[in-house]
């Protein structure tokens, strides 16, 4: 079954009809020639796919594209603007926080995704709860909320030297809890 | 004499920007997500055809029938390609012995036809109307079976020195020991893939995810039955290689090239993830029994093993990996007297390749292993005993290769027992392994020494060519493939600083068989010396063309021109002109402006019959330090603390060969200590499936097993001799330095039992295996204290 759904991809509104059953990741490479979130493993298993629905990190391999129909999405093509990179992307760059690249753009939204979060309140599986949440997050808040996007490469620790790098340099939000 | 060529190879040229830290080449492109990779290409093309394999699952079978018929006739499908399609050689494997269509199923999942169509669904539909009928033939899977049934492939390979029997029966202390090393899935993050057209000519355009363009060229053309020079391969880049696209990216080049032309239209063949983890090789395990002997000191006077490879199917690259494993049992120790025997086993598997390490690192582990067990046995410290097995100046490998630099190993080994604070936190442990009864800490230190060359002689040269246009700049091809490795930024820091001009100049086209033809695989951590050798060549045969041309305009002698920073000036001169105006000068004046270079290297030479040669042009080193805890009642872990300290000589670029350090120490950690790659070994109907077909099965390492600390530092000294502006090789051997997490978790596991006791560790040492090695050496009292508790 077909269905025409509309999706605001990285500041451009696109209407298309797709198959119902094609996930977001599809719809974004294949019917929008987006090829910056890749396809890993197609599992949710590897995070390479990341895309920011809303401003929220998620797999968009393990999303079908007409439960999206109206969605705003950020991919890592759409972060940067005319003039400049994104800070996240300044602060990989800076931080040769890749090799192969591969797993990067994804790596970068779930970045931007999850300091988002952080600053929103929400606790991972470390946070202690007896302080408060927000940036800056420290070394081992950021490997627990990005243990989801692997790399095969191993570059973690420029990765984490990257977010930090990031955070620092974004306003950062504290929330009382 | 030639004012630029004859430069030594080692020498760096003032104001270069060799050694200067610099990103990636495409860093720019990766943070945007505009880096293209194969499989993002075929989404510029019309009317492309998308592959589905037709897999058979099962372990070992004849191919009695495959209908096709109803297949043919489903909507959208355009063709099903099948061994009588084939109009060369049906074949794309290193001794004729891996058909692209098989009459015979060889391991679980093996491909045996291929249906293109419009959409991945259509084929996918198609491929399941495909009726194979077969019957199963016996099977073997593990290694140990082979073993049995004597089942083997290839060459068998004996390395010796000395009378290993004889120190062996006069040897005051004897230890024997065996293990089964695990084998590793590369899980390159982009699957294997491949996009093929043809052009109006009948030109054969592939362009591949793979480590080997030219190697993927020769398959090609084999496949299709025409010359080379109809066939060209690119590769704009891969997600990922780790060995595991150095022969395994092939087939699917030749089916996309196979269906292209026969089809008139581009293929694109991308495996998903399931079928990569099924049809790819991977690493392949070690089986391995050791006798050695002893002297009081802790001294190895005898070493005797056999070692078997799982081959899986087919030969591959599995006789150079043996080659290389053998070339590295001794790491960095003298072994006086040695035989050591390699052979294959040939199992119902997948065929199993190179991987990062080839072969080298599981040689390693067997000594690591003996060394380990010795120091508990003959009561000596781990360190001690390691250091004391080093190897001294002027002492030679057992394949008869004087050891360079050997005083090296005892300089970078001290320095990081100094900055590591070894002997502090070795007391440390003791008192914490003292004060708990259910969790002990382990701490070890592990030294790696890997010989870099091809082991394989004839694949020690590369090629380059470099274009030099009217404006100045610059366009520099070279044989070497990008995976991620940093090879194309440190070429485009070479040509920079061969011709003295500022990276701005200089642009680095992909990787091309029609530019740079029989080029080695990127692979053997040759990369740079190889390649680079080549860019500087091509490079500086231009500037000899270029000096009179400057002479002339300088009024000075050719041998006195220099250029740096873009200004072309001269020794005893102030005058100077611009690069632009000099390469403008020299197009006027009718000189060349565009060349091939070429690099082999000198000095070595191996003879596989006696194995004994100048087998490897330099060695790399690096030292390790690993600290673990361990938990008595499940066996989980942590890595506390890590220090690394790796010798890349002069670094060519030390942002990349960092990020190279940590990444192999990363690897190799996974491969030793999480990655567990099993098969069904039983006699049910799923013999010989890989279980672990995914990530969620399969684990890989994540942020979350990142050593709690990680100091990683690159050994300074002066400048190194004969390779590429002194740098030295680092894409695989700090993937050894991983060892010391083994070794920690195996003192670690010790610390549960009483002084003195050995601890056999197998590998992977997962939580569980862990767990059961210490429950083997715990005390009474405490077991009966875990099971109260």
């Amino acid at each position: 079954m077909d269905a025409e759904i509309t999706l605001h991809v990285d500041g451009r509104e696109r209407t298309f009809t797709v198959d119902t059953r094609t996930t977001l990741l599809d719809a974004l490479r294949d019917r929008l020639g987006n090829t910056s979130p890749k396809k890993g493993c197609d599992h949710g298993q590897c995070g390479a796919c990341t895309v920011l629905v809303e401003g929220r990190r998620i797999n968009s391999c393990l999303a079908l594209a007409v439960a999206h129909d109206g969605a705003t999405l950020t991919t890592a093509a759409g972060l940067a603007d005319e003039t400049d990179l994104h800070p996240m992307q300044r602060a990989f760059l800076d931080q040769d926080g890749f090799q192969c690249g591969y797993c990067t753009p994804g790596q970068i939204c779930s970045a931007v995704g999850m300091l988002q979060e952080a600053n929103a309140g929400h606790p991972s599986a470390v946070s202690t709860g007896d302080g408060p949440t927000g940036t800056p997050l420290n070394d081992e808040e950021i490997r627990e909320r990005m243990s989801g996007n692997l790399c095969r490469c191993g570059a973690y620790v420029n990765i984490v030297a990257a977010i930090n790098q990031a955070q620092q340099a974004a306003p950062q939000v504290r929330q009382e809890s | 004499m030639n004012p630029f060529s004859s430069r030594p190879l080692a020498e760096i040229p003032d104001g270069s920007v060799a050694g200067v830290v610099m990103p990636h080449d495409a860093a720019w492109d990766h943070v945007t997500g505009k880096a293209l990779y194969t499989d993002d290409l075929s989404h510029r093309f019309a009317h492309v055809l998308h592959a589905w394999p037709v897999q058979v699952f099962v372990a070992h079978a004849r191919i009695d029938s495959l209908d096709a018929a109803a297949a043919r006739t489903m909507p959208g499908v355009a063709r099903v390609l099948t061994a009588a399609d084939v109009p060369g050689i049906n074949d794309y494997g290193e001794l004729g012995d891996e058909p692209l269509f098989p009459d015979e199923v060889q391991f679980h999942g093996q491909a045996v036809a291929w249906v293109l169509a419009d959409t991945l669904e259509q084929a996918r539909l198609a491929s399941e109307a495909i009726e194979v009928s077969y019957t199963e033939l016996p099977s073997i899977i593990t290694t140990q079976e082979a073993i049995a049934a004597g089942q083997f492939q290839g060459p068998r390979a004996t390395l010796q020195r000395g009378d290993a029997d004889a120190a062996l029966a006069t040897a005051p202390h004897r230890l024997s020991g065996g293990i089964d090393i695990q084998g590793q899935e590369h899980f390159y993050l982009e699957t294997q893939a491949s996009f093929a057209t043809v052009d109006e000519s009948g030109q054969v355009f592939i362009q591949s995810s793979t480590q080997a363009p030219s190697h993927t060229q020769e398959v090609a053309a084999q496949v299709l039955g025409i010359p080379s020079n109809q066939v060209t391969v690119q590769c704009l880049r891969m997600g990922g290689g780790f060995g595991g696209k150095e022969t395994n990216a092939n087939p699917y080049a030749a089916v996309a090239a196979l269906g292209a032309v026969l089809t008139g239209r581009p293929v694109n063949v991308r495996l998903n993830r399931t079928q990569d983890l099924t049809m790819t090789g991977k690493r392949g395990g070690f089986h391995a029994t050791w006798e050695a002997g002893l002297d009081d000191e802790g001294h190895i006077v005898a070493y005797k093993a056999v070692v078997t490879a799982d081959g899986g199917f087919s030969v591959d690259l599995s006789p150079a990996v043996v080659s290389r494993a053998l070339c590295h049992v001794d790491n960095a120790y003298y072994l006086p007297n040695v035989h050591v025997v390699g052979r294959i086993a040939r199992t119902n598997k997948t065929s199993h390749t190179a991987f990062r390490g080839f072969g080298a690192p599981s040689g390693m582990i067997i000594t690591e292993d003996l060394l380990g067990q010795a120091a508990t046995k003959l009561g000596i410290g781990e360190e001690e005993i390691r250091r004391r097995n080093f190897y001294a100046p002027g002492q030679t490998t057992p394949y008869g290769q004087v050891v360079s630099q050997a005083g090296r190993m005892n300089d970078m080994w001290d320095k990081l027992k100094d900055t590591s604070d070894y002997d502090s936190r070795l007391l440390e442990v003791a008192a914490y392994n003292e004060a708990h009864r259910h969790s002990k800490r382990g701490l070890a230190i592990t030294p790696v020494k890997f010989g870099v060359s091809f082991n394989k002689p004839v694949l020690n040269q590369a090629g380059a060519l470099v274009l030099i246009y009217r404006d100045g700049s610059v366009l520099v091809n070279h044989g070497g493939t990008e995976m991620g490795q940093g090879l194309h930024m440190k070429m485009m820091q070479v040509a920079a600083t061969a011709l003295g001009l500022p990276l701005r100049r200089i642009r680095l086209a992909p990787t091309r068989t029609d530019k740079v033809p029989n080029t080695s695989a990127t692979s053997a951590s040759t990369g740079t010396d190889l390649n680079g050798g080549a860019v500087k060549n091509a490079c500086e045969i231009i500037l000899d063309r270029l000096a009179p041309v400057a002479a002339g305009l300088l009024g000075v002698n050719s041998h006195d021109v220099r250029i740096t920073g873009d200004v072309v000036g001269a020794l005893g001169t102030e005058q100077t002109v611009g690069w632009g105006e000099l390469v403008e000068t020299a197009y006027l004046q009718r000189v060349s402006l565009s060349a091939t270079g070429y690099y082999r290297t000198e000095g070595i030479h191996f003879d596989p019959a006696t194995y004994q040669g100048n087998a490897f042009k330099y060695y790399s080193r690096g030292v390790a330090v690993a600290e673990v805890e361990v938990d008595g009642f499940t066996g989980a872990y942590t890595t506390r603390r890590v220090d690394l300290l790796h010798d890349v000589g002069s670094s060519l670029s030390p942002l990349i060969d960092l990020g190279q350090i940590e990444g192999a120490f990363v690897q190799g950690a996974g491969w030793l200590t999480q990655e567990d790659l099993r098969w069904d070994t039983t006699e049910g109907p799923q013999r010989g499936k890989l279980l672990t077909q995914a990530a969620s099965t399969y684990k890989l390492p994540s942020f979350s097993e990142l050593p709690q600390v990680f100091n990683v530092d690159l050994y300074v000294h002066p400048t190194d001799d004969g390779s590429i502006y002194g740098s030295k090789a680092v894409g695989e051997p700090p993937l050894m330095l991983s060892i010391a997490v083994r070794e920690a978790l195996r003192a670690a596991a010790a610390a549960f039992g009483e002084p003195g006791q050995q601890v056999e560790l197998p590998s992977p040492a997962t939580a569980e295996a862990v767990y059961w090695a210490l429950d083997q050496v715990r005390r009474p009292a405490d077991t009966a204290a875990v099971a109260a508790d």
